[in-house]
């Protein structure tokens, strides 16, 4: 069966049986992984392009490997190096990449809608990295191939995003895609990295990270940036910390084992503690290998698509 | 020159005139309108089958980008799509570089202007508020007005100073001229790219809150209200702002404010497309705000309307959306936006759509009202109300062709216009 899409730009939208095929296909390439060689012969002669405009160094390597691992031909792009800073703009620069005869381009960019306008502008497929703080499907597809490893299912499951949903990406792929999928949705953090309106997606709000925990199965943390305070949006990562941190002492408050995920990299002892962060619930390294995997079941599920 | 226009529907709203009749039309004065009129000598007699002859239309707010931005628009191109729109004048923004904070571009434009088309297009200089529109240091005010400015604005910037807006104001009561304000304010509109709302939030776009806009207006008219000033807030876009400026009229006649016909078609739904045509600032608000400003524009709280046509060349618009400007053109697509979104909708009459392109704009800017009456110049736009048609950005006279209203079907188009001595019939 294959996707209904060309391209993957984002997760609203995409039907639940394209999810569950492509988390069906990366049981399959997490196998892969599993073996002494990790390499399949499956795009061999397919030439991909990670075109790369903000620094990403977990994602980049995470396609490059699963590239890599499906005998595709890899070439990547980098901001620094790129002739953006010369004025070229991304619709040249991708024109250009593409005349020398690419198969697949998988896109990271600042700017929401970027892997939408790159779709229109070229004819490769194209794999949405993350866009601004609109989608990055691919880590909400982890996110979901990792919950229903550890839980067999995620229909039902109660997930909250706790942290800075306003300029986040990762939130809301996961709302979309979770959602999709069945499970229940909640963000938490403080009013200010809360974007308005969001509750019209149908999910929850939490302004108090122990109420959030009390409703939760699911924990996904995002990175809390320092940055964020030049606009007023927090006072202070103390403050930030004593009031929307998720601890063990916290977790310890709710009598129940919920599960702890985070997208990384992870500011320790901000929004999470080490020992939550180490612990036996904590998913964050199984989340980093199966990021392989979902990114190799995309890439050949939509390079093999004819 | 003698032209016979037969049996048109004059319409005349600020005379309650509306007769069908014909209009002899020697060397660009009406010499004659009655019932019949037979003269020797004709030169082009024009059947127009009870098309409506109103006084002609003005957009009081265009950036056609000269000096400085030609490969955008230009005096000549956008007086081409104003003529083609239906419009007889236009007031050009004075954004441009250098920008119109002197007397000499001041100067320059109006006479450029008329080398066009043998000057049917009267073209307006709006000059600025503030030296290079930096909305620290006051323009030559009394100057631009000897060189033929007809208003201040620093469009595209916010006079955000509440004091140098003060100081304007003031120094513009000596010369009776509105003072026109970019309701923006940066500190809450800073980084957005579109409304913000639920589409933005599902969009992951970075947002402008429709406070950003009411909050200048609300501080403007207490403003103007201490002054005594005439102030006209341009391209309101939200029901909060149109609440406030329903307001301050009760208490003064010199508030008064314009919409543009996207901020009464479209709403940010029309982003979810990331087409950057539908990014433009202010920004597409939504469903409730679109219904606000119908309703001000049905009770009279917004005079009128005009077009904030914006050039931008292809290229300019085809980036990330976050890259694009912002702007959208408008000219071309003025008549019939308003026509089908307005009158077709029962919002407004035939005679307030004329008020509000023609007769209002004409009274802020303190121009000389247009009689179609015999001795008069003839200052005319006709219109073909019922003509149904579909935007085609290709035909467009603007050198600019970035409009979301492509494909769009519209009622309503002009047929004519007539000034300085001149007609233009529009394709």
């Amino acid at each position: 069966m294959p996707l209904l899409s060309r391209h993957l730009l984002g997760l609203e939208g995409v039907p639940k049986d394209d999810i569950q095929l492509i988390l069906d296909t990366a049981t399959s390439f997490r196998e892969v992984l599993e073996r002494p060689i990790k390499k399949v012969p499956t795009l061999q002669g397919k030439t991909i392009v990670n075109l790369f405009f903000e620094s990403s160094t977990r994602t980049r390597i995470s396609f490059e490997l699963a590239e890599r691992r499906l005998s595709a031909d890899v070439v990547n792009f980098s901001a620094d190096m790129s002739s953006l800073k010369k004025g070229e703009t991304l619709k040249d620069t991708a024109r250009n990449i593409e005349a020398m005869k690419i198969d697949m381009v998988v896109m990271r960019h600042a700017a929401s809608g970027a892997a939408v306008f790159l779709s229109k502008v070229i004819n490769a497929i194209i794999i949405n990295a993350g866009d601004g703080a609109h989608e990055h499907p691919t880590q909400a597809l982890l996110d979901m191939y990792s919950i229903r490893e550890k839980h067999g299912t995620i229909q039902g499951l109660k997930v909250c995003i706790v942290g800075d949903i306003s300029h986040s990406r990762v939130a809301l792929s996961n709302i979309y895609g979770l959602k999709t999928m069945g499970a229940r949705i909640a963000v938490c953090g403080p009013k200010t990295l809360i974007p308005r309106f969001i509750e019209q997606i149908g999910i929850e709000i939490f302004n108090n990270i122990d109420d959030a925990i009390k409703w939760s199965d699911i924990l996904n943390v995002l990175r809390i940036q320092l940055e964020r305070q030049d606009r007023a949006f927090f006072p202070s990562l103390m403050e930030y910390r004593k009031y929307f941190a998720v601890t063990r002492e916290r977790l310890d408050k709710a009598d129940k084992v919920i599960t702890i995920m985070h997208p990384g990299p992870i500011n320790r002892d901000v929004e999470l503690s080490a020992d939550v962060a180490d612990s036996a619930h904590s998913l964050i390294l199984q989340q980093v290998l199966n990021g392989v995997a979902i990114r190799m079941a995309v890439l050949y599920l939509l390079g093999t698509r004819s | 020159m003698k032209l016979l226009l037969k049996n048109g529907r004059i319409i005349e709203p600020s005379q309650k005139k509306d007769f069908v009749s014909d209009i002899l039309i020697v060397n660009g004065i009406i010499e004659k309108i009655g019932s019949n009129i037979s003269e020797e000598k004709i030169d082009q007699t024009i059947e127009l089958n009870g098309k409506i002859v109103a006084p002609g239309f003005i957009d009081m707010h265009v950036h056609l980008r000269e000096p400085g931005f030609e490969y955008k628009e230009t005096i000549e191109s956008g007086c081409s799509a104003a003529a083609t729109g239906g419009f007889t004048a236009v007031c050009c923004m004075p954004n441009t570089n250098p920008p119109i904070d002197e007397a000499s571009v001041v100067n320059w434009i109006v006479e450029r202007s008329k080398h066009v088309d043998g000057g049917i297009i009267d073209v307006y200089p709006i000059a600025a508020i503030t030296k290079n529109r930096e909305g620290k240091e006051l323009s030559p005010m009394m100057e631009l007005v000897d060189a033929g400015a007809v208003g201040f604005s620093d469009d595209g910037a916010c006079v955000e100073n509440a004091e140098v807006m003060r100081r304007a104001m003031e120094y513009s009561t000596m010369i009776k001229k509105p003072i026109i304000q970019h309701p923006e304010d940066i500190s809450l509109s800073k980084g957005g790219v579109m409304n913000e709302g639920f589409v933005s939030t599902s969009l992951g776009m970075q947002p402008i809150p429709s406070i950003a806009e009411s909050i200048i207006i609300a501080r403007d008219v207490q403003l103007a209200e201490y002054t005594q000033a005439q102030y006209h807030a341009a391209h309101v876009s939200s029901g909060k702002s149109v609440e406030i400026i329903r307001t301050a009229k009760k208490k003064s006649k010199q508030v008064t404010c314009e919409v543009t016909p996207h901020h009464f078609t479209l709403t940010d739904e029309d982003v979810r497309s990331f087409d950057t045509n539908t990014k433009m600032n202010p920004p597409l608000r939504n469903q409730d705000d679109v219904e606000a400003l119908k309703e001000g524009l049905k009770d009279g709280t917004i005079d009128v309307i005009a077009t904030d046509h914006a050039p931008h060349s292809f290229d300019e618009k085809q980036v990330e959306f976050m890259v694009a400007p912002f702007g959208i053109v408008g000219l071309e697509t003025a008549i019939g936006l308003a026509y089908t979104e307005l009158v077709k909708t029962g919002y407004l009459d035939i005679y307030q759509l004329i008020e509000k392109y023609s007769v209002n704009p004409r009274r802020i800017l303190h121009l000389l009202p247009i009689s179609i009456i015999e001795g008069e110049k003839a200052n005319l736009t006709i219109l073909d109300p019922d003509f149904e048609w579909v935007v085609d950005i290709q035909k467009f006279k603007s050198k600019s062709k970035n409009s979301p209203f492509h494909g769009h079907k519209l009622f309503g188009k002009a047929f004519a216009i007539i000034n300085n001595g001149r007609i233009h019939f529009v394709d």
